[in-house]
């Protein structure tokens, strides 16, 4: 890639070593060990209830992980709130249900971070804001509430508002998971678009093996709590090597 | 093959006295019956009432007997003459320019405080202003008004200060235990907890008794805190922990969602309060709040316990006058209309709220 000129390249974007979580007695997360380099595309997908959520959110300590390491672009995540902060000043985060605020406008939505976390000048957020709802194609919408606009542009316009920190790392959380099937395909369209565009570090938990193909640089398959098997798109989906891979990718790919 | 469905035009909306009628108040058996009730309770009750009220009612008199003897309905004369000491209580006479100054400037800003264009980082610093000249116009002692110690204050302006100050002070003091209830951190929360729990506990007359009567003995030696300082110090503490409870239930009816995206986004724990969190739980929570808002208001008439002469006890007050002995009922339907007043306007004000709100997000 010729966008591979970055000055520490060899650190890696985000490093988990050993990481352990429990719920209570359940055992979510067992010895994960990932290593992600800078402007890698990762998809995680998995079986639900196999941790993948609960891993990407450990990224951000929006869960908190009880036993390994965690660090983000060298910093490590420990009970320093200034280091959460730290973080997450730089990773943005796509929900499954999109997590709008829906009192306020999609402009609004979009210049919070970048005015109140960033200090930001109001017309500089403004005018970024209009330039990343263009890039999710609906600039037309930003005056409007959340409430008012359909699935997959909520979805686009949370899309944009985690852009809007200008992060160095993307979390998707089954973006697609919870829209109507005929608005997956904008959705999807405007994250392989920002793959294309952008050099971001993005890490995706999502079950859209025709995204994995075409955006991933590495696809990672996960089960009760641990990373069974990863590999190149092609790889993986072609020769998957362990039997809980070959189940999972029969029954998604089945239909 | 092609579209040549007739198009159905909408039905016509029937209308008419006679189909309103029997659509609103004939329905069925019921609620045919449930109308004759309300028809037949009205037809008694109503022209009593109005007899009572204006047309046998008498409005010059010099004494409740000369009342009784010109009408068998209300003395309105008993109002004429007693109106000022209900108002403003022990007030001195020709000074009472000065409450009634007070009365008008606090419904003034109430009014200001209202309009949405007055929301600006000015109302806060004018709302301080006014309680300074309201001091000013009470205490007196300064610019050539004479003083007036606050044992002598009564009527409205004491139900106004003491309900205004009380609802100023215990509205953030409640959002703050209320987020402290929910709070990460043990202590606070169990501080919080239980703040809310003993206070919530026990009736509002205790705490102003426990105030007026107990807070003395926990201080120390000569030191003396006024009457009207320690009712108004209880109200706050007990419209803190209602209040508290009312905000906590919209903190927890927001989804788990809401509270990930803020801290995901990387604000800081009072950013996301201040900007995510408390700005749709308020919303949510109109109308409860209203209500404690409401109650609290209504409230203050049990200061009478320990003392303080405010609009209610005026009212009790003003017919002890053996000349007047006899029209408590005037005196306590003038101050029901009084109270009624403030608390209808301020359900009004909440419906236009919650209306404007749900226009402005579509929802």
């Amino acid at each position: 890639m010729a966008t591979a000129v970055q000055q520490p390249s060899d650190e890696p974007m985000i490093l988990l070593e050993k990481v352990n979580k429990w719920y209570g007695d359940f055992h979510v997360l067992t010895d994960i060990d990932l290593s992600v380099k800078r402007g890698e595309r990762i998809v995680i997908c998995g079986p639900s209830g196999s941790g993948k959520s609960t891993m990407i959110r450990c990224i951000n300590r929006l869960e908190e992980h009880q036993a390994g390491r965690i660090v983000v672009d060298g910093v490590e995540l420990t009970n320093d709130v200034r280091k959460v902060e730290a973080v997450r000043r730089d990773v943005g985060m796509v929900f499954q249900h999109f997590n709008l605020f829906p009192h306020l406008t999609v402009l609004q939505n979009l210049t919070l971070a970048p005015i109140w976390v960033r200090k930001t000048p109001k017309a500089e957020a403004e005018a970024t804001a209009m330039k990343y709802l263009e890039r999710v194609r609906i600039p037309e919408q930003a005056h409007k509430y959340p409430g008012q606009l359909s699935g997959g542009q909520q979805q686009r316009v949370a899309i944009a508002r985690a852009l809007c920190i200008n992060p160095k790392v993307m979390l998707f959380d089954e973006p697609t998971s919870a829209l109507d099937p005929e608005m997956v395909a904008e959705v999807l369209d405007v994250m392989i678009k920002l793959a294309d565009e952008s050099n971001v570090t993005m890490i995706c938990v999502t079950h859209e093996m025709g995204f994995a193909r075409s955006v991933a640089d590495r696809v990672i398959f996960m089960d009760r709590g641990q990373i069974v098997e990863q590999n190149t798109p092609e790889e993986f989906f072609s020769h998957p090597q362990n039997e809980r891979t070959k189940l999972f990718l029969s029954q998604i790919l089945a239909h | 093959m092609s579209d040549t469905a007739i198009p159905t035009a909408m039905p016509k909306p029937i209308a008419g006295p006679v189909i309103w009628l029997r659509a609103n108040l004939f329905a069925n058996p019921l609620n045919a019956i449930m109308t004759v009730l309300v028809v037949w309770f009205l037809v008694m009750s109503l022209p009593a009432l109005l007899d009572w009220l204006l047309l046998d009612a008498v409005f010059q008199a010099d004494s409740v007997r000369e009342c009784r003897a010109a009408g068998s309905g209300a003395c309105w004369a008993f109002i004429g003459e007693k109106h000022r000491l209900i108002l403003f209580g022990l007030y001195p006479y020709e000074e009472q320019w000065r409450p009634l100054l007070v009365v008008l400037l606090l419904i003034a800003m109430a009014g200001v405080s209202c309009l949405r264009r007055f929301w600006t980082k000015w109302l806060a610093p004018m709302w301080i202003a006014t309680l300074v000249v309201v001091g000013i116009l009470m205490w007196g002692g300064v610019l050539g008004l004479s003083y007036v110690e606050n044992a002598r204050w009564g009527g409205l302006p004491l139900t106004m200060i003491l309900a205004f100050v009380a609802i100023a002070v215990a509205f953030p003091l409640g959002v703050l235990l209320a987020l402290g209830r929910r709070s990460n951190l043990p202590a606070i929360r169990a501080i919080c907890t239980i703040y809310i729990e003993l206070v919530r506990g026990v009736p509002a007359v205790s705490l102003l008794f426990m105030a007026s009567v107990m807070l003395p003995l926990l201080l120390p030696e000569g030191m003396n805190i006024d009457k009207l300082l320690r009712a108004q110090i209880a109200l706050i503490v007990y419209a803190s922990a209602y209040l508290a409870e009312v905000v906590r239930g919209g903190l927890q009816s927001l989804s788990k969602g809401q509270y990930e995206a803020a801290d995901a986004l990387g604000l800081t724990y009072w950013q996301k309060q201040r900007l995510i969190i408390l700005p749709q739980a308020l919303r949510i929570t109109i109308p409860p709040l209203v209500n404690t808002l409401i109650t609290v208001f209504k409230d203050t008439s049990l200061v009478v316990i320990i003392g303080l002469y405010d609009l209610m006890n005026a009212a009790k007050a003003s017919f002890v006058d053996p000349a007047w002995r006899g029209s408590s009922i005037e005196a306590y339907v003038f101050v029901s209309l009084i109270y009624f007043a403030f608390c209808f306007f301020m359900s009004k004000y909440s419906q236009s709220i919650e209306k404007r709100l749900a226009q402005s997000q579509n929802r």
